[in-house]
C-alpha cells in the first residue's frame, strides 16, 4: 500500500504546532479536517494571482478566474462520477444543501398528505430543513428508529416507505454514532416506491470513495471544509432531469438569462442554483482538496483508516469506565463514547488540557442523545493523518482524567 | 497547575455528592436554568422566611463544575436575603471571569468565602457559563421571571 502517513502528515502544517505546550493530537475531523499547504497555497495563488469575479468579464484574469473556478466542477463530476458537470452545483457546505433541496422541491412538488422519510440518526441539518419545508407543505415528516447498537431499523425503515412517500433523505455516515449506512440498499427501496433520495454525504465523502451512479440516489450533498479544503463551500449534486423541474432556490445575478420588469429567463444548469458572487477562493481550494484526494486515493484511505478504527476501539474498550455510544457493524471513522461517572464537557476540558482535541457535545443531533439517554457524548474522530499514537494519547487523556475525578 | 485548580478537591466532591439536591414542593421560587451549548438543565428552588433564604433546593443535570456551583451555592444563599444575593451573584460573577478582564480587578470579588475555589474557572472561557449557570438560574427565579435562565 502506497500510504505513508508520515509524508501525508508533514503536508499539514498545523499539525506540527502545539496546544496547550504539548503536540497537538487533532481528533476532530468529523467537525472540521486540516487543510493540506496546497490547498492553503490555492487559495493564496488566486488572490495574489488570479483574482477576478467568475462569469462576467471578458477581461484576462476573469476569463482565468472563470476557468479555475469551472474546472473545479469538472474534477468534482468525476470525483463522485457525475453524468454531467452541470449537475454540480456549489453552494456555502451540506446544510445550505440540503436546505436548498428542501426549500425548492418542498415549494414546487410537495402537498398536503405527501411524507417525508428521515431516520432518527440525522443530524439537524437533516432535519430542520425538511420539517420547514413539510410545515410549509402540510406534509408530514417521518422518522425511521434506530436499534440501540445504533443503525437503522431496516425493517421499520421499509414498513415506512408508501405510496405518500414523495422524498427519503438520510445520512451515509453518522457524525454522532459513526454508522455506515447501506445506502445503496435503502436508496433502492425508496426508489421502488417512486421517492426521490437524498443521501447527506457531508462525513462520508473525505472517508471512502463516494459514487452517485453506485448509490442510484438523486441527490447527495457535502462539505469542502470536512475533506480537507477550505470552508464555506459545499457541494449539491442532482440528477440533471430533476434539477431542471425545481424552481430556483435564490434569485439575482448570475443565475439569469433575461431580466425584464415583468419576467425573469432562468440560466440553465448549474447556474440557475448559483445565484450571486459564489465564493470562488473556496472553490478553488476545493479543488487542490480533490487534487490531493485523488493522489492519495480514497480507497488507500478507507483502507488505513478502517484498520487505525479498529485499533482505536481496542485501545479505548480498555479504558475503565468507558462505554462506547453507537456499534454499528458497518462504520468508520466516528467514535462516540461516555465515561462512568464523569460529564462529557469535564472529559473535553481536561483531555484539551493534553493537547488533544475531541468534540464533546450532543454533535448537532440532539435526538440521537436523547435516544442512547446521555446529556452530551466524547467523539474522537479520524482523519487520514491520525496515526495509532494519537490514540494512545486519547487514552493517556482519558486515564488523568479518572484520575482528576478519583475514579 | 491550572487543571488541579479548576477541579479542586472541593468542586470534585461537591460534583459527586451535590448537596441540598432535591425537589421542594410548592417552592415560593422556582426558576429553570438551560445552556443550550453542552445541555445543561437545571431547576432550582426557594423558600423565604423574614426576607430570608430559608430553605433552598436545585434538581438537573450538568458537568461538574455546574452541579458543584449549584451545590455550593445553596450552601452560600441560606440565610441570605434577596438583596444580599444579587451582591453575591456581581461577586461570583466578577471572580470567575476576572481572567477575561484582564484579571486586574480578582481581588475586588470581595469576601466569596468557599466560592473562592471556583477562581480557576477564569482560565477557561469555555467553562465560565457552566460555573454561572445556577446563578443565573436563582436570579431569573428570584425576579420572577417567567422565562428559562440561559447562559447566552
Amino acid at each position: 500500500m502506497s500510504f505513508d502517513v508520515n509524508k501525508l502528515r508533514s503536508q499539514f502544517p498545523i499539525l506540527a504546532t502545539s496546544a496547550r505546550g504539548r503536540p497537538l493530537v487533532y481528533l476532530d475531523n468529523a467537525a472540521t479536517t486540516q487543510k493540506p499547504l496546497r490547498v492553503i497555497e490555492a487559495c493564496q495563488n488566486y488572490y495574489l494571482k488570479t483574482n477576478a469575479n467568475v462569469h462576467r468579464g471578458v477581461h484576462y484574469l476573469s476569463e482565468k478566474a472563470t476557468q479555475e473556478y469551472e474546472d473545479v466542477r469538472k474534477k468534482l463530476t468525476k470525483f463522485i462520477n457525475a453524468s454531467s458537470h452541470e449537475e454540480i452545483i456549489f453552494v456555502r457546505g451540506t446544510t445550505e444543501a440540503i436546505n436548498l433541496i428542501a426549500s425548492s422541491f418542498g415549494s414546487a412538488f410537495l402537498k398536503t398528505g405527501d411524507e417525508i422519510l428521515i431516520t432518527a440518526m440525522e443530524h439537524h441539518s437533516n432535519i430542520v430543513p425538511w420539517q420547514l419545508a413539510c410545515q410549509k407543505a402540510g406534509a408530514k415528516l417521518v422518522v425511521a428508529p434506530i436499534t440501540k447498537r445504533g443503525e437503522v431499523d431496516v425493517a421499520k425503515f421499509k414498513e415506512l416507505l408508501s405510496q405518500k412517500t414523495r422524498l427519503v433523505s438520510f445520512v451515509h455516515l453518522s457524525n454522532a454514532l459513526g454508522t455506515l449506512n447501506d445506502a445503496q440498499t435503502l436508496t433502492r427501496w425508496a426508489k421502488e416506491i417512486g421517492a426521490l433520495v437524498h443521501i447527506d454525504c457531508a462525513q462520508s465523502v473525505s472517508h471512502l470513495p463516494v459514487d452517485v451512479q453506485n448509490l442510484g440516489c438523486d441527490f447527495i450533498s457535502f462539505s469542502s471544509h470536512k475533506m480537507y479544503g477550505p470552508t464555506g463551500v459545499g457541494v449539491l449534486w442532482g440528477r440533471k432531469d430533476i434539477l431542471n423541474k425545481l424552481p430556483p432556490y435564490q434569485g439575482g445575478g448570475d443565475m439569469i438569462r433575461t431580466v425584464t420588469f415583468e419576467k425573469t429567463e432562468y440560466a440553465d444548469l448549474p447556474h440557475k442554483f448559483e445565484a450571486g458572487t459564489p465564493n470562488i477562493e473556496g472553490v478553488i481550494g476545493l479543488g487542490a482538496a480533490i487534487d490531493f484526494l485523488n493522489e492519495v486515493d480514497l480507497k488507500n484511505i478507507h483502507e488505513y483508516e478502517s484498520e487505525l478504527l479498529k485499533t482505536a476501539i481496542m485501545k479505548l474498550s480498555k479504558v475503565p469506565g468507558l462505554r462506547f455510544i453507537g456499534e454499528a457493524e458497518s462504520r468508520a471513522s466516528v467514535i462516540s463514547f461516555v465515561l462512568e461517572g464523569v460529564h462529557p464537557h469535564d472529559i473535553g476540558t481536561i483531555v484539551d488540557q493534553q493537547g488533544v482535541a475531541i468534540r464533546t457535545g450532543h454533535h448537532c443531533a440532539q435526538p440521537v442523545m436523547d435516544f442512547f439517554e446521555v446529556p452530551a457524548t466524547c467523539r474522537a474522530s479520524l482523519g487520514l493523518y491520525n496515526t495509532a499514537s494519537d490514540i494512545d494519547s486519547l487514552v493517556e487523556a482519558l486515564l488523568t482524567v479518572r484520575k482528576v475525578f478519583r475514579r | 497547575m491550572s487543571l488541579r485548580e479548576l477541579y479542586q478537591e472541593v468542586i470534585v466532591d461537591h460534583s459527586q455528592n451535590p448537596r441540598n439536591f432535591g425537589v421542594l414542593e410548592r417552592a415560593q421560587y422556582q426558576g429553570n436554568g438551560h445552556n443550550p451549548l453542552c445541555g445543561d438543565r437545571l431547576t432550582v428552588f426557594l423558600n423565604f422566611k423574614d426576607d430570608k433564604v430559608s430553605e433552598i433546593k436545585f434538581q438537573g443535570s450538568g458537568c461538574a463544575i455546574s452541579t458543584a456551583s449549584a451545590s455550593m451555592m445553596s450552601e452560600s444563599l441560606l440565610g441570605l436575603t434577596k438583596t444580599q444575593i444579587e451582591s453575591l451573584f456581581d461577586k461570583f460573577h466578577k471572580l470567575v471571569t476576572s481572567s477575561l478582564d484582564g484579571g486586574n480587578d480578582s481581588n475586588d470579588s470581595g469576601d466569596l468565602g468557599k466560592l473562592e475555589v471556583f477562581a480557576g474557572v477564569g482560565e477557561f472561557p469555555a467553562r465560565v457559563k457552566c460555573a454561572t449557570l445556577a446563578w443565573h438560574t436563582v436570579m431569573s427565579a428570584i425576579k420572577g421571571a417567567r422565562e428559562v435562565a440561559k447562559t447566552e
